[in-house]
């Protein structure tokens, strides 16, 4: 049993777009290559070119189909990724102490060195968000790439996580969600953003952008009137027209 | 409780190398982590060069795990010869020595006997202008790259119609569009800038509206589907357009100065030109002016060009081209209700999207403050902008009416007067450049010495034709022949049929460069491995000799006789050059360059350099200098020495000028690639303001352009709503002109080669019963695998590993298929049993899968039991490069019949449920893997 604290200065999170996401996994590559390389063991990959491929992941996408009763069915991209809960049950679960919520700024973390693989803590997600290194069997997770938002060995506007950077159409948010004037807090204002699976009572700090209402354009559009329907038709339109340019 | 302490601030590498990614064609800028070991510099991490102009930073799936590719176990180690069967994937390591005198000496003798017996053919090639010059210098006709099976109904009915194409040549104005609209659209080029712009225009809430059968990826952002049937987009279109028209919303001003709808066409039927557009005395297009009512010049300054010009001449009247438009499209056979059974759209959705086209068009129409002057001297003191773009790709490409389709799509793009103004398309450089502009083909042949020109380009008529004096075809894929004249990129995917079958002639050597022709990049993949390994009477191989360059172990490896093994992309010089598929942005010109981040550390050399090598090996002109010695040492060299015109060199940047450095025109510099390397790999050149958009008639733009080198002298044009080359067939096959075509091809030229765009039925809908062959089947490539490099990707593969059939949900329950069920596609050339996944989201006619994700046996260094190759499979089986025989001995390629593009998309089948198997079928046999097995795990970590 591990505690959380009381309060965080401050709430570091992403914001994720779903009317924006073309879930084209930009954002789980970049996540893979800088943190293979950085925080904790290498994100490992078992079997890599065999029948069964197993990798840590700390950042993935999935797609669920919606079928609205009066309109075409669509499909949401989700990219999930551990959402740094306040209440966050992960770290409560651990019995060695591994898992953590930092005061600082609320990142969660697995300190690996403690960490005894027991997988208690991906039992208690409620997200799915945590893996077991296939190589390694320590649990692996977001870190909010906490080795590049401080890491003032890069230029000041790469301090953020390598998932927002590289994010080519721009639906990946960071920020401060204990600040309300901070750009994500405004966005998740002006945008409607949702906590996910509120019911499970982890108070996630990140947060979720619906998508907008499909399907649209056959209610507001008003239908073109013919220019013409007399004898002279489109021509006589035309002729008169010209005469006015 | 204290928190343990962590390392906030790792370094990322020692060193960050700017250079070009390669995991797909767009060519974004990156930055190389590098960490300097024992064993010299290593690659530690990839994210995108927030500098580049492509990319701004941004990375994609793709790029991200370059690094896995560059590591790839499937990387070929040595030079190869093959010691088993072909096919078989048996061969010895040679050396290079031993390698290239083989080669050379094959080359030789066929250089100085019968070069056309050289079949040189590039896949996903970046360096097409260098490797089409060594190409004419060898003085084979037979050369292209993949454009033919890949997008040539775009590019060519671009350049034909606005003298610029999606994509490359051009883009939407991202910063200002008010309504997009995407056709056939998925992880279609350009792959980041798209997702960037999707991403610009979400911010500001601009509505997008994506047409496509499948709603996946942007489709599935998009504000508003359109999820019509498989190849019914012209008829979409110009139902579009019929609604527009009808309403009178067109840019009647537009329209007039600036496309050739003023043009009179010559209605006499009695005419040598008729139906061609009339001229003046100097060969100007005529128009009616407004002002005199008289015929003038369409170019001449102060005329006003007029619409509804009429000129009666020898008891003919002739009328302007728009007033053929008007009659053609205002028939009820374009009305929504007419269309919306063969689109599966209803009418009521069609007219509401020519509403909204119309709305944004003409109601939000912006104004930006510049100043600028036209062709014809006319100053305007700003620039009007209809903010509606257009993009396209593949899927209303790949269809044998899709070049028609694709002109529907321009006409469509012009009458709202749309195209190279704010917040429409724009033409990115060296674009705009009209067909006109462009070099016509070549295939002049004489032993032991260069081609007559260069091997592709635009025919403005049948003179143009590659035939030989007894009008067979001159080239060994029947490019630019009547059966397909304006195949402006070839026809790779007909190459190894034509050549098993003889048809036009046998060839000696087929030469491969990264084309993956045994597997994903030829239809009908299973008789292509079986032409590659077939015997004539003597039991020799009927394709005699197979030369294959590639990175790594791909499915065609196997089938070579000898193997060039290229670097990985991080590992060699390239440029990305403005005188091949440039990388320019709508408001700069801009090239760049790879260079040799890392050594190899296999024996292998870069294939661009091989070429020099053989190229001086043959003697052949621009790679020997006058005493016979080898002109350029490699690629770099040839990179910042070659010139193709006095000034204008591969690479714009950092050339010399007569004070200095010069960009764009001037002499060679031998500091250029330094250069480029200290300003982030890349190089760019600014438009002014005044010269941002109307660039086909602006002034501003045509000096700019001239100044840059990027053209010889100002060419402003009119845009081609009537596209007279296609006229020029049609007249041949109505039996007028000195070329005429045989027989057999009359009805079907004049049917489909109308100057003004029309829509037919997939031809395959003429072989395939719709009722016997119900279902539509199309691929698509995922946004995270480039064809089948990605694959052997350890991280990518994860992702895309698997590609069940998509079925929707009407098909699902007719035939009462559950989760893990499989079934038997059928389609009239082949059947293929495959597993099914249910997917609402899709056109109720068609099933689709993802492109390329399986593999053969023993290839790209995965296991026998990897699921790509059990349960993976291609489609491609089902797909035939020929429609069926009709009994007339000849062979009809599965084509558009204008350009020759490959119809992958007109594919019918019909589907029923069978019990669950483990593998899919067919089983192909496996291919012993030339190199060593992979890895079982992978952790990736280079050691600080």
């Amino acid at each position: 049993m591990t505690t959380l604290p009381a309060t965080t200065d401050r709430k570091l999170g992403l914001v994720i777009d779903l009317d924006t996401c073309v879930g084209c996994h930009a954002c789980v590559i970049a996540c893979k290559g800088w943190n293979t390389q950085n925080y904790g063991a290498p994100l490992a990959d078992a079997d890599a070119y065999g029948a069964e491929p197993v990798g840590a992941f700390l950042n993935r996408v999935h797609s669920f189909e919606v079928q609205p009763g009066d309109g075409p069915a669509q499909i949401v991209h989700f990219p999930k990724s551990c959402l740094h809960c306040d209440d966050a049950p992960c770290v409560t679960v651990c019995p060695t102490g591994a898992s953590y919520k930092r005061a600082e700024d609320g990142i969660v973390l697995v300190n690996e060195d403690d960490c005894i693989g027991c997988g208690l803590c991906a039992w208690a997600c409620p997200y799915g968000a945590r893996e077991q290194d296939p190589v390694e069997k320590v649990m692996k997770k977001c870190t909010l790439c906490v080795d590049r938002i401080y890491n003032d060995t890069l230029p000041p506007e790469d301090r953020e996580p390598a998932c927002v950077r590289t994010c080519p159409t721009g639906a990946r948010h960071f920020g401060d969600l204990a600040d309300p004037e901070s750009a994500v807090s405004r966005l998740v204002a002006e945008r409607g953003g949702f906590d996910l699976m509120p019911e499970q009572g982890t108070a996630p700090v990140n947060k979720y952008l619906p998508p907008r209402d499909r399907d649209t354009l056959d209610v507001l559009a008003p239908l073109l009137p013919p220019v013409d329907e007399g004898p002279k038709g489109f021509l006589g339109w035309l002729d008169r027209t010209l005469e006015r340019i | 409780m204290s928190e343990p302490g962590i390392d906030l601030t790792p370094g990322t590498g020692d060193r960050v190398a700017k250079t070009t990614c390669y995991m797909c064609a767009c060519r974004c800028g990156i930055d190389v982590h590098l960490k300097d070991t024992a064993g010299g510099p290593r690659v530690a991490y990839i994210e995108g060069n927030r500098d580049h102009p492509v990319n701004r930073g941004v990375l994609c799936a793709k790029g991200s795990a370059g690094i896995m590719q560059h590591l790839s176990p499937a990387r070929l180690r040595t030079p190869l010869r093959r010691t088993g069967p072909r096919g078989s994937g048996r061969f010895e390591p040679i050396g290079w020595d031993e390698a290239l005198a083989t080669v050379a000496g094959r080359l030789s003798h066929l250089r100085a006997t019968v070069p056309e017996k050289l079949a040189f053919f590039t896949g996903r090639d970046q360096s097409q202008s260098f490797t089409g010059f060594w190409a004419q210098a060898f003085g084979t006709p037979n050369y292209a790259a993949h454009g033919g099976f890949c997008s040539v109904n775009m590019a060519a009915a671009g350049i034909y119609t606005i003298g610029g194409a999606f994509w490359e040549f051009g883009q939407p104005d991202w910063d200002r569009t008010k309504l997009l609209m995407i056709f056939g659209v998925a992880e279609d080029h350009d792959s980041n800038p798209i997702k960037m712009g999707l991403g610009k225009l979400k911010a500001r809430g601009a509505r997008v509206i994506g047409v496509n059968p499948i709603r996946t990826g942007y489709n599935a952002i998009a504000d508003d589907w359109i999820g019509l049937t498989p190849g019914s987009d012209g008829l979409f279109i110009l139902s579009l357009v019929h609604c527009l028209l009808k309403a009178g919303k067109v840019d009647l001003d537009y329209l007039a100065r600036y496309t050739d709808a003023a043009v009179l066409v010559d209605e006499d039927p009695a005419s040598p030109t008729h139906g061609l557009l009339m001229r003046t005395e100097g060969g100007a297009k005529t128009v009616i002016d407004r002002r005199t009512g008289k015929p003038a010049a369409f170019d001449a300054p102060g005329v006003r060009p007029d619409l509804a010009g009429r000129m009666r001449r020898a008891g003919t009247t002739h009328r302007s081209v728009f007033q053929h438009i008007a009659e053609r499209y205002l028939s009820d056979a374009y009305a929504p209700e007419a269309v919306a059974g063969r689109t599966g759209i209803a009418p009521d959705r069609i007219r509401a999207v020519a509403a909204e086209l119309a709305r944004v068009a003409f109601d939000e129409a912006i104004e930006l403050p510049r100043p600028w002057t036209d062709f014809r001297g006319e100053r305007h003191e700003t620039m009007i902008g209809r903010p509606v773009s257009f993009h396209a790709m593949r899927g209303i490409s790949a269809h044998s009416n899709g070049f028609q389709t694709c002109r529907a799509l321009h006409l469509l793009q012009i009458l709202l007067g749309t195209v190279d103004v704010p917040g429409g398309f724009r033409f990115k450089p060296p674009y705009p450049k009209p067909a006109e502009a462009h070099p016509r083909p070549h295939c002049g042949v004489v032993p032991g010495q260069p081609l007559d020109g260069p091997h592709l380009g635009y025919p403005q008529g049948p003179d143009d034709l590659c035939l030989r004096d007894d009008g067979s075809p001159a080239r060994i894929d029947k490019a630019f022949t009547w059966e397909n004249p304006l195949s402006a990129h070839g026809m790779m995917h007909m190459v190894i049929s034509n050549a098993h079958a003889g048809d036009p002639y046998p060839i000696d050597t087929l030469m491969l460069y990264m084309a993956n022709m045994a597997w994903n990049s030829s239809m009908n993949t299973a008789a292509v491995m079986d032409m590659l390994t077939d015997r004539d009477a003597d039991g020799a191989y009927v394709i005699p000799n197979v030369i294959v360059a590639d990175s790594y172990a791909s499915e065609m490896v196997a089938y070579a006789d000898i193997v060039l093994p290229d670097t990985t992309y991080l590992e060699r010089h390239d440029c990305i050059s403005l005188l091949d598929r440039p990388i320019s942005e709508a408001d700069m010109a801009a090239d760049a360059i790879r260079w040799p981040v890392v050594a190899p550390d296999r024996d292998v050399r870069p294939f661009q350099s091989v070429l020099i090598d053989l190229g001086a090996r043959l003697g052949l002109p621009g790679f020997v200098t006058e005493d016979g010695g080898p002109r350029y040492a490699d690629y770099a060299d040839y990179m910042v020495n070659h010139e193709r015109r006095p000034g204008i060199g591969p690479l714009a940047g950092w050339r010399t000028g007569e004070t200095g450095i010069a960009h764009g025109r001037g002499m060679p510099n031998g500091a250029q690639i330094d250069e480029y390397i200290r300003h982030g790999g890349f190089w760019t050149a600014h438009i002014p303001d005044n010269a941002a958009y109307y660039k086909p008639w602006n002034a501003a733009y045509q000096d700019w352009a001239v100044a840059t080198g990027l053209q010889d002298k100002p060419t402003p044009y009119a845009f081609n709503l009537y596209c007279e080359p296609l006229r020029r067939f049609q007249l041949a096959a109505e039996g007028k002109g000195r070329r005429q075509p045989p027989d057999h091809l009359r009805e079907r030229i004049k049917a489909t080669h109308d100057p003004l765009p029309i829509w037919y039925p997939p031809l395959g809908d003429g072989h395939a019963d719709p009722a016997e062959y119900d279902v539509h089947a199309l691929t698509q490539r995922p946004m995270a695998m480039y064809h089948s490099w990605g694959g052997q990707n350890a991280w990518l593969r994860q992702i895309h590993g698997m590609n069940p059939l998509y079925v929707p949900t009407r098909i699902w329950d007719r035939h009462g298929f559950a989760e893990g069920d499989w079934a038997r596609l059928v389609s009239p050339s082949g059947e293929m049993t495959v597993p099914v996944a249910h997917m609402a989201a899709l056109n109720p006619d068609t099933v689709w899968t993802w492109n390329a994700i399986g593999k053969r046996r023993g290839a790209w260094a995965l296991d026998a039991d990897a699921p790509e190759a059990t349960k993976g499979y291609l489609l491609n089986h089902l797909i035939h490069e020929l429609l069926p025989p009709r009994g007339d001995g000849l062979r009809w390629a599965n084509s558009d019949p204008i350009t020759g593009q490959a119809a992958w998309f007109d594919l019918r089948v019909r589907i029923e449920k069978v019990p669950a198997a483990s593998v899919s079928h067919p089983v192909l046999s496996a291919q012993t893997s030339p190199v060593p097995p992979a890895p079982r795990n992978v952790a990736f970590e280079m050691p600080g």
